[in-house]
């Protein structure tokens, strides 16, 4: 009898992933169970590496440009938006005050799609299917939108370095009113049937929990600080294109919910808050849209050679929907730029999984790794291929003799 | 004597691939009525008999470390021990095949049997996910037996109370329609217990929000996550017969009542009258107990399928039979 009840104190290991029907892009965990309670966890991206900043180091940056809208299988806008940034006070480029409100435009339209197609996700990590169906035939309005603004649903190849490709005509502004109009009229019900249903209350409350002092202690970022009561958002600290006009606050979950508990139920109010505030920046932005040219040198041949001429470095910081996304680009009078390093806003999170998971039941290990949003193809920047394709690991001087090595071979590239 | 057995042998096999066709209709409805609900098309009627015959045709994949007779057995078991509980519920009208073998009694333990393959089939299949998935499943069942035995020691209690002998029977219950023996009182007492019953099938038959043995999202199918082929066909065949006994289940002991005896029709279509009246009962049962829930409501933690049977539930049938005493007492009185 004994000897069972230490055997039993043994935990157990349960692997989930790299492909497993929790994860919408292939992670590792690695917990340690035991009964039905998370003891420890462990986990292990780089599934998805794809080389892409490899690839961008042989091409011109708008060529980049277009790269950079397929790092991330739904924020079409987030990472060309940084990139152009970046590029663009390297250049020190000035980006017409028109094509700025339309970029905002589409940044937000993205952010509640985004929004949306989380929602769906975590009703399904619930095991809720009749939300998923609603929030994603919701979504679909948002998406007709986007295609009809740029022509594409996804991958809208709309940024440009120094503005948009297209513009918005006068037909397209009722369109998107009524679009406004429509997510309008659906947010009281979306907060309904999401806040008010008591299963996702059961399995969401108290759930999850990332701390204040965690959030800033693992430099929490996006919807998954502000659930904690970090005021952080890039466009209001650090405004970019229209929102130094526009009125940006950061979304925190508000009093009537009893004030920030850091929970996945918090998660799902700040986004879908953040829904409405992104509504009301596409109207402010609407309202205020002014007149102009789109772009700030139309003549593609003259844009190139600025780009080739271009010496120095920046960073482009853009509030995406999942938190901050940043782009580092250094240029040194060649075609294409001697680093470009991607920081996808994920990166930044997926620390905060290991306190939130800890202590949890396994049910609800679906739903908190999916509360922070995760984008593993955006994340993934490195993959070990040597000593037989093993991953390993990477120990913190093993990576700082590595950095170091790679800012030599930069330095040197100047 | 043995033409007697023969006919016993004839209708247990007819009773039995009735039982399976009534499963994929009714697995085929939910699925259509479900989507209807979340405001997609769905797939055609006969898709789950589209399923089945294609899982047929694949290969059955055995664990290399499973345990392969108990691995191969469990679904034979799981769908032998539903199939035989239909040969003592009363099924589309007729009197059931094994009338006076068995009573309520049997039939409760019988609905253990395909749960316990399961478990055992998920143990045996060496797979972490199968063993969580199973631990959860005998959690659940002993979570849901205690109200399910409320329900049918309430309603056998009221009709010995009354007087009418062999209480557990089928064929008291079916003579006896519960609802005319009680009072008003005892009426919201028996509704009570419908309730109950309602509630403990998606539990039996691990349906959401009680699919925490399944729960593809977190589990990967948990208890199923080695089965293939033949194995998963048989299994998915189980999860359909065990909807037909259920539904037959709660119509037996709520809903005794025949459109033959209401309706005056000419002998030989008194039993097609009886068929599609049991077939639209058992659809109805089926619509609000395993798709209707399904539809409104997220998956349960296992602790809280636990609390959800063992407290609420439980003192929930406790009230209604209380209510059913309490009525029966005060009209003796």
């Amino acid at each position: 009898m004994n000897g069972d009840t230490t055997k039993k104190s043994i935990p157990y290991t349960v692997p989930i992933g790299p492909v497993h029907p929790a994860l919408k892009e292939p992670v590792m965990f690695t917990f340690q169970m035991e009964g039905e309670v998370v003891k420890s966890v462990d986990f292990a991206p780089g599934n998805t590496h794809r080389g892409i900043e490899w690839m961008g180091m042989r091409r011109n940056p708008v060529q980049i440009v277009h790269l950079t809208d397929r790092i991330c299988g739904i924020c079409g806008i987030v990472h060309s938006l940084s990139f152009a940034r970046a590029v663009e006070q390297i250049t020190e480029i000035e980006v017409p005050p028109r094509a700025d409100y339309i970029r905002t435009i589409l940044h937000e339209l993205e952010r509640i799609q985004s929004h949306l197609l989380w929602a769906g996700v975590a009703a399904h990590e619930l095991g809720f299917d009749s939300l998923l169906f609603l929030a994603w035939r919701v979504r679909e309005q948002s998406m007709d939108l986007i295609e009809n603004l740029t022509g594409n649903r996804v991958n809208y190849g709309i940024v440009q370095i120094g503005g948009v490709r297209r513009d918005i005509s006068n037909d397209q502004i009722p369109l998107i009113k009524q679009g406004l109009a429509y997510y309008r009229g659906l947010l009281d019900q979306m907060k309904t049937v999401f806040l008010d249903d008591s299963t996702i209350r059961m399995r969401c409350r108290g759930h999850g929990l990332l701390s204040y002092r965690d959030a800033q202690l693992l430099c929490a970022i996006g919807p998954t600080a502000r659930a904690s009561g970090v005021a952080m958002d890039v466009r209001h600290d650090y405004p970019y294109c229209a929102y130094g006009d526009l009125d940006v606050h950061p979304v925190l979950p508000p009093q009537e919910f009893g004030g920030p508990h850091g929970d996945v139920y918090d998660r799902i109010i700040v986004r879908l808050l953040e829904i409405a505030q992104s509504i009301n920046i596409i109207q402010q932005c609407l309202d205020n849209l002014p007149a102009g040219e789109i772009l700030w040198e139309k003549k593609l041949p003259k844009l190139l050679l600025t780009l080739k001429k271009a010496q120095g470095e920046a960073i482009g910081r853009v509030e995406a929907p999942r938190g901050e996304c940043m782009h580092y680009v250094r240029m040194d009078g060649n075609d294409a730029p001697v680093t470009w390093k991607v920081k996808a806003s994920s990166y930044s999170n997926l620390m905060s999984w290991i306190p939130m998971l800890k202590g949890e039941q396994l049910a609800d290990v679906p739903i908190i790794v999916a509360s922070i949003d995760p984008c593993m193809s955006c994340t993934d920047r490195v993959s070990v291929i040597r000593d037989g394709g093993s991953p390993g690991y990477l120990t913190k001087e093993e990576l700082t003799r590595l950095s170091i090595e790679k800012t030599r071979r930069i330095e040197k590239c100047h | 004597m043995p033409l007697d057995l023969l006919g016993t042998v004839a209708g247990a096999v007819l009773v039995g691939i009735f039982g399976i066709f009534v499963a994929l209709f009714l697995l085929g409805v939910d699925r259509i009525v479900t989507a209807r609900m979340q405001a997609r098309i769905g797939p055609p009627l006969s898709q789950p008999l589209t399923d089945i015959r294609k899982l047929f045709s694949k290969e059955n994949v055995v664990p290399a470390n499973s345990i392969p007779w108990l691995f191969n057995m469990a679904p034979v078991v799981a769908l032998a021990s539903a199939l035989t509980i239909l040969l003592y519920i009363p099924v589309g009208g007729f009197e059931p095949v094994l009338s006076g073998g068995g009573d309520l009694i049997l039939v409760m333990y019988l609905l253990t049997l395909p749960a316990l393959a399961l478990v055992a089939g998920g143990f045996s299949s060496g797979s972490p996910y199968a063993t969580v998935g199973a631990q959860r499943e005998m959690v659940t069942m002993i979570a849901y037996e205690f109200p399910l035995a409320v329900v049918i020691i309430a309603i056998a209690w009221k009709l010995a109370a009354s007087g009418i002998p062999l209480p557990f029977t089928m064929m008291s219950v079916q003579a006896n329609p519960v609802w005319g023996l009680v009072g008003p009182l005892g009426i919201i007492g028996v509704l009570i217990l419908f309730f109950v019953l309602l509630i403990v099938t998606p539990a039996e038959l691990s349906r959401i929000p009680f699919d925490t043995p399944e729960a593809e999202t977190e589990l990967a199918g948990g208890i199923l996550v080695e089965y293939s082929g033949k194995n998963l066909a048989l299994f998915t065949l189980t999860q359909g017969v065990k909807t037909v006994v259920m539904a037959s289940l709660v119509v037996a002991l709520f809903i005794p009542y025949r459109l033959s005896a209401m309706l005056p029709a000419p002998a030989i279509l008194q039993p097609v009258l009886d068929l599609l009246f049991y077939l639209v009962l058992v659809v109805l049962v089926a619509f609000v107990a395993v798709s209707l829930i399904r539809v409104s409501m997220a998956r349960f933690r296992i602790n809280q399928v636990v609390s959800v049977y063992w407290m609420y539930l439980s003192l929930i049938g406790i009230a209604g039979l209380l209510l059913v005493m309490a009525d029966h007492f005060l009209r003796v009185v």
